[in-house]
């Protein structure tokens, strides 16, 4: 019998399409905001209105009387831990003596209807004491304002000192850089359903999270329950891009519910979104670059400042990826750098996609632009002569041991044809200024510039973020158990292409994905295909193992012999001797499998230390026109190649590649949460802009298909990099259309006109 | 309690007898308001039923809009031709669906300076016709707007048309955004060119209180050009109305934007609106 040779649908690289497609598209999948329970209660927030104040007494006593309000609750009622945090527990369930930043939880209550909740709240009396607040990160660095909170107003200082610190480069070119801050954005704001275990026990969470684990780990702590009877499942998410790796309403609902011992549910608005979740670090960068005259980049000195708000959430490690990535994708060896993280009382920050290597790299490629102007090359050959390569040395000392093929990134993305230049039938809607028509076709002008990009994967310095899986097959079946959160980032249709492919068994089931089984880690650090798939294939690979085991039990064959190709075992000549459906009938498998990447270390005092994981590479070209007198810019097209490892799906990598560079995009011309004084000035999408159709630009991308040595499935993660390099490309495009010297994101048509 | 009349004279009647009842026509800011918790409305008056507010029409070169006609149907098709400046205008509102709901009605309720038909409205001297509890009055629309978000509309009257010239010149409107669509105005200008009366007439959203026309920039291009048409107005002449204009303009700095960017981009698009109609 020969090896049947149809082609498989669904298995490792080809297009599956996601299970929850079709009801997603159809408005029929259910979001963590359509759970809903029998005899549930609503929760609800009263936040802080001032950035810094102390609180002088909370009375509550008039929302108590208000009909159809079951629980006001304040700290005093936290029964277990009073603060959480993902890496400093810091901060407050509810606040107590002060708040901190404009938005703070103060009071929960919960009630019968929204409108309830609402008139609750009204009715809460906070007494404040309005403080002045700090909102310059310069004056938490130098010290000169009394400490907001017990730990102190600097967060974390991390210096990288390495070669000789005193080189002066044949050229030099230095610049101060500054980028706003930005909001992850999720279409599915904050939303989850808490249900009491009967006598007040413990307490099931439905919850979009990241993380069911930390969450659970923290929420236990929080509610003095131990953390078995918390039990955490994931709710439809709409989305996360790092706003949802801390706690926001989670130990809230589950404290209502187990007050009232009902059902609560919480769901934030959008306002209320922006104030509930961390945001992207504002950050001010001066960067000095010594080179060659021929353009090889010797020395990077950098200072990096970010503001963390009022909360340490991962400020810390998000500073220590910024100040380990000045350099950029290029080789150099020499480095004096220091970063600061800061606590202000500005909104707290911490993950978002690219976490502190956005920041760093509009930096480094605003230099390598400046430095190409110096030495009188373009910017495509700047970035090749420096281009870093396997072997190579970051100012951490730590050796590039992945795949690192950033000149072919660079290479292919110029191979890319250039978009049509616009001619006067250009449709109006597609130029600067779009649907307004304010523009004049023969004023505008066009511009091309260049981004790389190096962005680590997975999480750094010690940190075990191994993930869990179970592969269980039964008659000819398989289902898989893991804890990986989905955000949309497409492990669910991941995890049963690869059981598919290891298995060679086309139909897979996901179980619930909950706390039922060991931790996944966070999905996050674009490090979920590398982990969770690293886990499931771990598990897969160890019930294939067994399945060929029994063959081979069964028919007296060594089992070294056999293997699953396609859907059979087949010998060594390649013959079938029975295929895998066959040979599950009636019987059951299972293997639980944890899957850790390599260890990492430390960096010390001179951030020096092999402190990260694995690393992927990325080249972005933007073309922008942009209308000089208006400063209107309409993005045309981005041409990338990215540094992928192997593609798995590439339609789940397009949405990735694309999503990612709406989202850089975003950020270069007009996304920011304006912020003064510690007050948000624009809450909501009527002024938080975020690209529409008519912005996103044309994407044409090519993948570097160089499998990673270390990657489970040579596939490395393609998540943050489409955002990170997009950015100060389009800036650079700018740059170039108009010859202004932007060195602040989101640039606003002002700073391009005025 | 939820009213939805047949007829502008019930309509009127309703307000008479509950006056709480607030006037509901496409929804698309009364919504945002209510989700908001700045307006809570007991009872509400939709105009949705009322045909007759739901149509326009065209007699002796007077086009006639029901207030609550949506924006959709200006967009395109024979309105559009006749009134091609409103018909961007409608273009630059929100998105699709926002189009499919709003009506000039609610964006002269609303009355914000922001509001993108108005500035058409104000170019073209129109003239809003409001019902009342004894009849019909009729005001001009500079009249109407008096502050931002504030209008001479009293308690119990309801706006029911707004009447237009239909267009003899070039006429177009423009408007800056930070966004290529679906973006509030950070400044706007509507430009109406009349070759009968020899004027040219400019209205400036976003950049006051109200909306402003800019009086004395079209008295100066009157004297410099013969506007019977459009072709002794030259590239100079463009770049000094803009600059003019943007004198008269009273912009303010806000979290959407700055004065002195408000008022260079109001130049900017109304010295453009002048040479788009030397070159048509
Ligand atoms: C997502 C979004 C985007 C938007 N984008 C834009 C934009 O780009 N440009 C813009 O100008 N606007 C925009 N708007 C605002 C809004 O769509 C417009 O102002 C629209 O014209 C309001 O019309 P409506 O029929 O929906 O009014 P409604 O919301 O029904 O009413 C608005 C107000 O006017 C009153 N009112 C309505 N009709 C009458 C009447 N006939 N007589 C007396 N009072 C009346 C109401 O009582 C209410 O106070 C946007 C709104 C949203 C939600």
């Amino acid at each position: 019998m020969s090896v049947k040779t149809r082609t498989r649908r669904d298995i490792l690289g080809t297009s599956a399409l996601r299970p929850d497609a079709v009801p997603k598209v159809q408005g029929k999948f259910a979001f963590s905001s359509d759970l809903w329970a029998e005899n549930m209660l609503w929760g609800a927030t009263l936040r802080s209105p001032h950035a810094y104040a102390r609180i002088v007494s909370i009375d509550t006593t008039a929302a108590w009387k208000i009909d159809g309000v079951e629980c006001v609750l304040t700290h005093e009622d936290v029964p277990g831990k009073p603060t959480y945090g993902l890496i400093a527990s810091d901060q407050p369930v509810l606040a107590r003596d002060f708040v901190r930043y404009m938005g703070e939880p103060v009071v929960l209550v919960a009630g019968d209807h929204p409108e309830t909740c609402r008139r609750a709240l009204a009715a809460i009396k906070v007494e404040y004491e309005v403080l002045e607040p700090l909102v310059d990160p310069e004056k938490s660095i130098d010290l000169s304002v009394p400490p907001i909170h017990p730990d102190g107003n600097l967060i974390r200082r991390q210096q990288i000192i390495r070669g000789d610190q005193s080189l002066i480069g044949e050229v030099v070119v230095e610049g101060n850089y500054e980028l706003g801050m930005q909001d992850q954005a999720f279409l599915g704001t904050e939303a989850a359903l808490a249900l009491p275990d009967p006598g007040g026990t413990g307490v099931e969470l439905y919850v979009a999270t990241q993380w069911l684990h930390e969450d659970r780990g923290q929420i236990a702590a929080c509610l003095n329950l131990p953390e078995d009877k918390v039990r955490l499942v994931l709710g439809g998410v709409g989305g996360a891009f790092g706003a949802r790796e801390d706690i926001s309403l989670q130990v809230h609902s589950c404290l209502l519910a187990l007050r009232t011992s009902r059902p609560v549910k919480m769901q934030y608005s959008r306002q209320e979104s922006f104030f509930g979740h961390v945001h992207r670090h504002p950050a001010r960068i001066w960067m000095r670059h010594h080179a060659t005259k021929d353009g090889r980049l010797l020395r990077v000195e950098a200072r990096v400042v970010m503001d963390g708000g009022a909360y340490a959430s991962t400020s810390s490690a998000v500073l220590i990826n910024a100040v380990t990535h000045v350099q950029g994708p290029y080789k150099c060896e020499h480095a004096t750098v220091d970063g600061y993280a800061v606590r202000t009382n500005n909104p707290p920050c911490g993950a978002m996609r690219g976490f502190g290597v956005v920041q760093a790299c509009f930096a480094h490629e605003g230099q390598m632009d400046k430095l190409a102007l110096a030495c009188g090359i373009s910017p495509v050959d700047i970035r090749l002569i420096n281009a870093m390569e396997t072997g190579d040395r970051l100012i951490t000392g730590q050796t590039i041991l992945n795949s690192a093929p950033v000149a072919q990134c660079i290479r292919e993305t110029a191979e890319i044809p250039m978009p049509p230049n616009m001619t006067n039938d250009t449709d109006v809607l597609a130029i600067p200024g779009g649907s307004g028509l304010t523009a004049t076709p023969s004023k505008i002008r066009r511009g091309i510039g260049w981004g790389v990009s190096i962005k680590n994967l997975m999480y750094s310095e010690g940190f075990d973020d191994f993930s869990t899986a179970r592969c269980t097959v039964e008659d000819g079946r398989v289902s898989l158990k893991f804890a990986t959160s989905e955000v949309g980032q497409g492990f669910v249709t991941l995890a049963p292409q690869i059981a598919r492919t290891v298995l060679g068994l086309d139909e897979v089931f996901i179980e619930t994905i909950d706390t039922g089984i060991g931790s996944a880690g966070s999905t996050s650090a674009s490090r979920q295909t590398w982990m969770s798939g690293g886990a499931v294939n771990g598990a897969c690979k160890l019930v294939a193992t067994n399945i060929i085991a029994e063959v081979a039990k069964m028919r007296g064959l060594d089992p070294s012999t056999l293997q699953i190709q396609g859907t059979d075992i087949v010998d060594l000549s390649g013959n079938a001797v029975e295929s895998v459906v066959a040979a599950t009938k009636g019987k059951r498998f299972s293997e639980t499998y944890e899957f850790h990447h390599q260890p990492t270390g430390e960096l010390d005092e001179n951030g020096q230390g092999d402190c990260h994981t694995a690393f992927a590479f990325v080249a972005h070209r933007a073309v922008v026109d942009v209308d000089p007198d208006l400063g209107l810019v309409k993005v045309v097209q981005i041409a990338t190649a990215q540094d992928v490892g192997r593609v798995l799906n590439p339609l789940s990598l397009l949405g990735q590649v694309e999503g990612g560079i709406a989202q850089g995009l975003g950020l270069a011309v007009m996304e920011e949460i304006i912020v003064e004084n510690g007050r948000v000035r624009n809450p909501s999408f009527t002024d938080y802009l975020l690209p529409t159709a008519l912005d996103a630009p044309d994407v044409i991308a090519r993948y570097v298909e160089v499998p990673d040595p270390y990657a489970p499935l040579g596939a490395k993660g393609v998540g943050e990099p489409p955002c990170i390099s997009v950015t100060p490309a389009i800036v650079a495009a700018i740059r170039d259309a108009t010859g202004v010297d932007l060195l602040r994101v989101p640039v606003r048509p002002q700073d391009i006109c005025l | 309690m939820i009213y939805s009349p047949k007829s502008i004279s019930n309509a009127v009647q309703i307000l008479q007898d509950d006056p709480d009842a607030q006037i509901l026509s496409g929804g698309t800011d009364f919504m945002v308001e209510v989700n908001f918790g700045h307006r809570a409305p007991t009872s509400v008056l939709s105009l949705r039923a009322i045909k007759e507010l739901c149509t326009w029409s065209q007699q002796d070169g007077v086009i006639r809009i029901g207030s609550a006609l949506p924006y959709a149907q200006m967009e395109t098709g024979p309105l559009a031709k006749l009134l091609p400046a409103l018909a961007q205008a409608a273009r630059t509102v929100g998105s699709p669906q926002i189009r499919a709901a709003g009506t000039l009605g609610g964006n002269l309720g609303t009355s914000s300076p922001a509001g993108d038909s108005l500035p058409v409205l104000y170019a073209l001297d129109a003239t809003i016709i409001i019902a009342t509890a004894t009849g019909e009055r009729r005001m001009a629309v500079k009249d109407f707007m008096v502050g931002p978000k504030r209008n001479a509309l009293s308690k119990g009257e309801i706006i029911t048309a707004v009447e237009l010239p239909a267009s003899t010149g070039y006429q177009g409107y423009s408007k800056v955004g930070v966004r290529n669509a679906m973006v509030i105005s950070i400044a706007s200008a509507c430009l109406v060119h009349n070759p009968i009366d020899r004027s040219v007439r400019l209205a400036m959203g976003t950049v006051g209180p109200t909306i402003i026309r800019a009086s004395a920039a079209e008295k100066w291009l009157g004297e410099e050009c013969d506007l019977a048409s459009a072709s002794s107005i030259t590239p100079a002449i463009c770049a000094e109305f803009g600059r003019r204009c943007g004198d008269e303009s009273q912009p303010i700095t806000d979290h959407r934007s700055t004065a002195e960017y408000r008022r260079h981009a109001v130049s900017v698009i109304t010295s453009r609106l002048l040479e788009r109609c030397a070159a048509s």
